[in-house]
């Protein structure tokens, strides 16, 4: 398992979620980060969402289990779901292995970029960690 | 009745942090919920060998001349085939046949038991096992303080411990007293988790040398976590959800550790629900395609999860659930509504997993 991270390029949502965001295309890519992949234990199952589903920013939108336990994962923006990440079905581990690379869950396209002021940068993030 | 909201932690604590295991609160102890990993944990114990700090459980000791006579008045099973250096698994009920705890009984002389309580259910067991002394010449003791508690189990488990031992090991079922790692233990044949080992029993001072000295050669410390998940795959019942008070043993498949003929408490009622059948049955399932079942999600049409988890080694959503008794025979297809989705699993027969199956 990968060591604590939490690269400065995303923002971070309080329910330990992160967004890459592309401004140029007004999409997203989410996932969980190395806190909760960590709290979780090695997941085993990631239910994904369907393509086109509508999502909206601080609502559970899909779940993540592990051995023992099952997680909402919510969404840290608002938007429209074009792509999940169908490796996760065979390899679920994954989202522990690379939380932030391999591991992401779902790309979204967002309803309001503008949401994007209210999440937290990664030193804002840390420092709820502690 | 204890009121305090501290956690006791076991003589073993440092250790478990000292390995980076991951402490919750369980039964009001701190204990490791897991160390690597729960299916890595579980996975060691499978093909290899694992240990366990199970010194949360208690262990009460009956000791006189009618210690056989008052046990047999208690306990489920007949204790008259438990032989002097044998183990055997029990229920005890109350007159209702409600389940107030499952427990394991050593037989360590002709009149002197020990009887190994769930941490959870040690002060009430051990109130119903005094409260009903009177009339027996038997002193009821607890001895929880006494004990530290070691489980290591796998099919490497008693290589292992036979290499620090000072003599033969028990077998399946049996105990006896041994030097391991120098330790005076008493080394039993049990364990819960499906596979071959031993659990031992020692003074709380001897319990991190004895740690040591079994991780140190080659055991993977395991716990609370992968312990469920081994023992859910042979569908061995956890007190508190696959039974409580509310359920008699024959509902919860437990029958084959009652011997109504005995007169244990309860034995009536039991016996009765024997004759008549219940209306509800535990069975095991297994969920056919994704999602994992967690306790108390309903089963459709009637009943609910008593236990569900993740399977490390049949990987996929297994359990066990109250279903009405019509539709517990094997291979009956249920629907469990899980968190709001309905996922589809089937009854399957005891135990769900079998070594090279």
């Amino acid at each position: 398992m990968a060591d604590p991270s939490y690269p400065d390029d995303l923002k971070y949502h309080p329910e330990h979620d992160w967004a890459r965001i592309d401004g140029d295309t007004n999409t997203a890519t989410f996932g969980i980060t190395w806190y909760a992949q960590d709290a979780l234990g090695e997941v085993v199952f990631f239910d994904a969402p369907d393509v086109g589903a509508e999502i909206s920013k601080d609502q559970p939108y899909t779940e993540v289990e592990s051995v023992k336990a099952v997680s909402d994962v919510f969404a840290p923006l608002s938007g429209e779901v074009t792509a999940i990440n169908e490796a996760l079905a065979d390899k679920p581990e994954t989202i522990n292995e690379d939380p932030y690379g391999e591991g992401w869950l779902v790309k979204v396209k967002l309803s309001d970029p503008s949401e994007v002021d209210a999440l937290m940068d990664s030193a804002e993030y840390q420092a709820t960690l502690d | 009745m204890s009121f305090t909201t501290e956690l006791r932690r076991t003589p073993l604590y440092d250790r478990h942090a000292a390995a980076g295991a991951r402490l919750v609160p369980f039964a009001g102890w701190e204990m490791p919920v897991q160390y690597a990993g729960i299916r890595e944990e579980h996975i060691a114990v499978r093909t290899g060998v694992g240990v366990f700090d199970v010194s949360h459980m208690g262990q009460v000791e009956t000791t006189g001349p009618q210690a056989l006579d008052f046990l047999q008045h208690l306990l489920s099973n007949d204790l008259r085939r438990m032989p002097e250096g044998g183990a055997q698994y029990s229920v005890m009920c109350r007159e209702d046949g409600g389940v107030l705890d499952d427990l394991f009984s050593y037989r360590l002389a002709e009149c002197t038991f020990l009887t190994v309580t769930n941490a959870a259910n040690h002060e009430k067991d051990l109130a119903w096992l005094q409260s009903h002394a009177d009339g027996f010449d038997v002193d009821v003791v607890d001895r929880a303080a006494d004990f530290a508690m070691l489980a290591v189990q796998g099919p490497k488990a008693r290589d292992l411990v036979r290499k620090l031992s000072d003599g033969a090991l028990p077998g399946r079922f049996r105990v006896c007293e041994r030097s391991v790692g120098g330790a005076a233990v008493l080394v039993c044949g049990t364990g819960y988790t499906g596979e071959d080992g031993v659990e031992l029993l020692m003074r709380p001072d001897d319990a991190s040398g004895l740690w040591d000295a079994i991780t140190q050669a080659g055991a993977t410390p395991v716990g609370l976590g992968a312990r469920d998940t081994l023992r859910l795959e042979v569908c061995f019942h956890l007190y508190g959800n696959d039974m409580d008070e509310n359920r008699n043993p024959i509902e919860a498949g437990l029958g084959w550790c009652c011997k109504e003929r005995t007169g244990f408490i309860g034995s009536d009622a039991v016996a009765a629900a024997r004759e008549d059948g219940t209306a509800e049955k535990l069975v095991p399932f297994a969920i056919e395609g994704q999602g994992i079942a967690r306790q108390g999600n309903p089963v459709i049409g009637g009943g609910e999860v008593t236990s569900g988890t993740f399977s490390p080694c049949l990987e996929r959503g297994i359990g066990m659930a109250y279903v009405s008794s019509a539709r517990a025979a094997e291979g009956t297809p249920i629907e469990i509504d899980v968190r709001g989705r309905t996922r589809p699993a089937v009854v399957e027969r005891k135990p769900l997993y079998r070594k090279g199956a």
